[in-house]
């Protein structure tokens, strides 16, 4: 078996109804597994940009790659290199905050983290944390002790670093 | 610019792109495009279900080498074609498809799709996965475009069935139309050059091959490459042999053909492939039913593969040389660099070992016992025929001794099922080439199992006065199934046998053809010569033994080596 490992791939695609459809279509009948993705618009109005991050090995993502650029609606698949990338999640977390000593030490790991406090209530605080996924793993990891109410994550999203950049040639 | 409305858009649109015929059954949802349709000076052929009306755009597709059109009302009419779309997907076949949807618009403009209205079905979701595009269009003045971006993406790189859903409000409505002749889509950009590297890569390698075959693919007939194909094999003199999908694409009399490749390919294309050190693969995807195995095939050889599409490049071998490209162009390319640095060939060791592989195993051939027997059939089929007829064929026994014992001769003159293998494609395909090639005899070589899935069409056929001949090699079972339940299921019968069958002449008769029941070669030759003659639909049923196995066969789950000639 070859190795198999997570990769990030970045589209540009029409931003029109059912794009998300023939693309997540194409993972599931192909049998590729979508670990998580992000969509939103792009830079150019008109197209949004997919962020796929896809597990297995390299002919399989070789073959997600070529399976998503025969996709009319994609108009620019890109295969992320993971040593020359940004990559963030978002999340949002409800946890509880039923006394004081817990509430101060809750705050005081977002200080940490750099997350925060976006909403409080009698009982519980909502915490923004922005940051890579582990990064988040490890936040809601401590703060489980505490009673994790509800999370909200984003799903990765994706850039090279430095000036070169996915985008679609004319 | 001029106002019109939508359905009168789509016939200009669709006698813009030299739509002669559409194949299709009217509905409810269709209803303004066939009040319109019907003084376009297009032909409408009305098919008596829509799978027979998809797989005959399908044939007209593969006679012609244009996009075949067919059109279906809304729900189950859409429905009905999938099928169709899907045996056209799988086999890259330009099909599209036109499909009536409920209004997408209330009269007070509230939005109508999605409430499961009468005869409403999510014909786009249901094709996604089969067509190389489709639409759904939700104004009337989006129509012209749908048609120009659908008939350009079905009929450039590798084709593929399209579909365009049409609801009834954008038919009726009247508004100003913009008919694009060159549009640009983003991300859509085949490339049709090879790139001159991967050329010369192929050359060298080409140059140094002591052992070379050629394996051509359903892409060889496609981009017309046969010509070229011609040329490359005999200058270097390789033996060429044929995926099933690429059948027709080398004269099968030449003396480099090997014939088909794979489970039931032929036993010197089976053998050979597996001696060569380099093989120039050609527009075919090595999919299973062709390569065995993959462990076992040719674990050694040097492979080079021409493909329009990336994705099938590395998809299932590993690849020396890959070019993705237009078959036609790079083998003109890779001519002209040969010719200038090899002498033609008049022999070496690999044509001598060639030869005597291929007259050793055509002296063992087996064409079965008794007199009338498919595989005698199909050779005096072929005798009887001329060369520019064209054979369709169904799915199952008929199909595979189609392959091996009627030997084609053109490009385009055998159309058959191969990557979805559907039943009762053959008889409406056979319509559509018909259509397409109304000068040529066209054949459709079926079984008695596969004939009744869309023998209905034989009301089209006559209606329409679209005569082709459909000879029935007719063993009363569903043979091929019955052939694995023979060798692999201890002769354990289940589901394969049809029981009481229609009598297929007076089926054919009471459709107002003609129908008749032969019991010797030579009936069939004299049935056959008068239905040449007749130039009318004609059923020809032939009762062959229930017993008959098509040999030679690659067991399932077995490599090319493990061939069997027979039991």
């Amino acid at each position: 078996m070859a190795q198999e490992h997570n990769h990030i791939i970045s589209t540009i695609v029409e931003n029109k109804p059912g794009v998300l459809y023939t693309v997540s279509n194409l993972f599931r009948r192909r049998g590729f597994n979508i670990d998580n993705i992000s969509v939103g618009p792009a830079e150019e109005s008109g197209l949004a940009r997919m962020t796929i991050m896809v597990r297995g090995d390299d002919r399989t993502i070789e073959q997600v790659v070529k399976q998503l650029n025969k996709l009319i609606d994609v108009i620019k698949v890109t295969r992320l290199d993971p040593e020359h990338i940004v990559t963030r999640e978002l999340s949002l977390i409800k946890v509880n905050a039923l006394n004081t000593k817990a509430r101060s030490d809750i705050i005081n790991y977002a200080e940490i983290f750099r997350a925060r406090v976006v909403d409080v209530s009698s009982e519980s605080l909502m915490m923004e944390i922005t940051g890579t996924s582990e990064k988040i793993d490890a936040f809601i990891c401590l703060l489980k002790p505490f009673g994790v109410r509800e999370v909200a994550r984003t799903g990765i999203t994706a850039l090279s670093r430095g000036a070169k950049s996915v985008k679609v040639d004319e | 610019m001029a106002r019109m409305s939508g359905a009168k858009a789509l016939t200009e649109a669709l006698k813009r792109e030299k739509v002669e015929n559409i194949f299709g059954i009217i509905g409810g949802a269709l209803l303004p495009i066939h009040d319109v349709l019907s003084d376009s000076g297009i032909r409408h052929i009305i098919a008596r279900h829509e799978q027979g009306a998809a797989h005959a755009a399908d044939g007209y597709a593969r006679a012609s080498g244009r996009a075949g059109v067919c059109m279906a009302t809304s729900g189950p009419g859409a429905t009905n074609l999938v099928t169709g779309i899907a045996n056209a997907y799988l086999d890259s076949s330009p099909v599209i498809a036109l499909t009536g949807q409920v209004n997408a618009y209330s009269a007070t403009s509230s939005y109508m799709i999605g409430r499961d209205a009468f005869q409403e079905a999510d014909i786009i979701g249901i094709t996604t996965p089969i067509t190389k595009y489709n639409c759904q269009v939700k104004s009337a003045s989006e129509i012209p475009k749908a048609v120009r971006m659908t008939f350009h993406i079905a009929t450039t790189g590798r084709p593929g069935p399209a579909l365009i859903d049409i609801p009834k409000d954008t038919q009726t409505k009247i508004e100003e139309m913009d008919f694009p002749s060159n549009i640009q889509i983003r991300g859509y950009k085949p490339n049709i050059e090879p790139h001159p590297i991967q050329v010369k890569k192929a050359v060298k390698l080409l140059l140094k091959a002591e052992r070379p075959i050629i394996l051509a693919g359903g892409g060889t007939i496609t981009s017309n490459a046969s010509p070229e194909l011609l040329q490359i094999a005999e200058l270097l003199m390789a033996p060429v042999a044929t995926t099933f999908m690429g059948k027709s694409c080398f004269p099968e009399n030449h003396p480099l053909s090997m014939g088909n490749i794979g489970m039931h390919g032929t036993r010197v294309a089976n053998k050979v492939i597996l001696e060569a050190d380099v093989i120039l693969a050609i527009g075919t995807r090595f999919q299973d039913r062709s390569t065995g195995t993959l462990d076992d095939f040719c674990p050694d050889a040097k492979i080079i593969h021409i493909d329009i599409d990336a994705a099938e490049i590395g998809k299932n071998v590993d690849v020396e040389v890959p070019i993705v490209a237009d078959a036609k162009v790079t083998l003109k390319l890779i001519h002209q660099q040969l010719v200038h640095r090899i002498k033609k060939k008049e022999g070496s060791p690999w044509v001598d070992r060639v030869k005597e592989l291929k007259d050793k195993f055509l002296s063992e051939m087996d064409f079965g016992e008794g007199d009338l027997t498919s595989p005698k059939l199909l050779k005096e089929l072929r005798r009887i025929l001329p060369k520019n007829a064209i054979v369709a064929t169904e799915v199952g026994q008929n199909q595979m001794w189609a392959a091996l014992h009627f030997q084609t001769y053109k490009p385009r003159t055998f159309i058959s099922s191969g990557g979805l293998g559907t039943m009762g494609f053959g008889f409406p395909a056979s319509i559509g080439a018909k259509v397409a090639c109304p000068s040529c005899p066209v054949v459709d070589i079926a079984g008695d199992g596969s004939f009744r899935m869309t023998e209905q069409e034989l009301g089209t056929s006559v209606t329409e006065d679209i005569p082709v001949i459909v000879v029935i090699l007719n063993n009363s079972m569903l043979g091929m199934v019955a052939q694995w339940q023979r060798l692999f299921y201890n002769r354990k019968y289940a589901a394969v046998e049809l029981g009481s069958l229609p009598d297929f002449a007076k089926l054919a008769q009471s459709y107002g053809a003609e129908g008749t029941r032969v019991g010797s070669l030579k009936e069939f030759s004299a049935a056959m010569k008068k239905a040449l003659k007749n130039e009318v639909t004609t059923v020809i049923d032939v009762p062959i033994s229930p017993e008959a196995d098509v040999f030679p066969m690659v067991p399932p789950g077995k490599g090319l080596k493990d061939t069997i000639a027979g039991m």
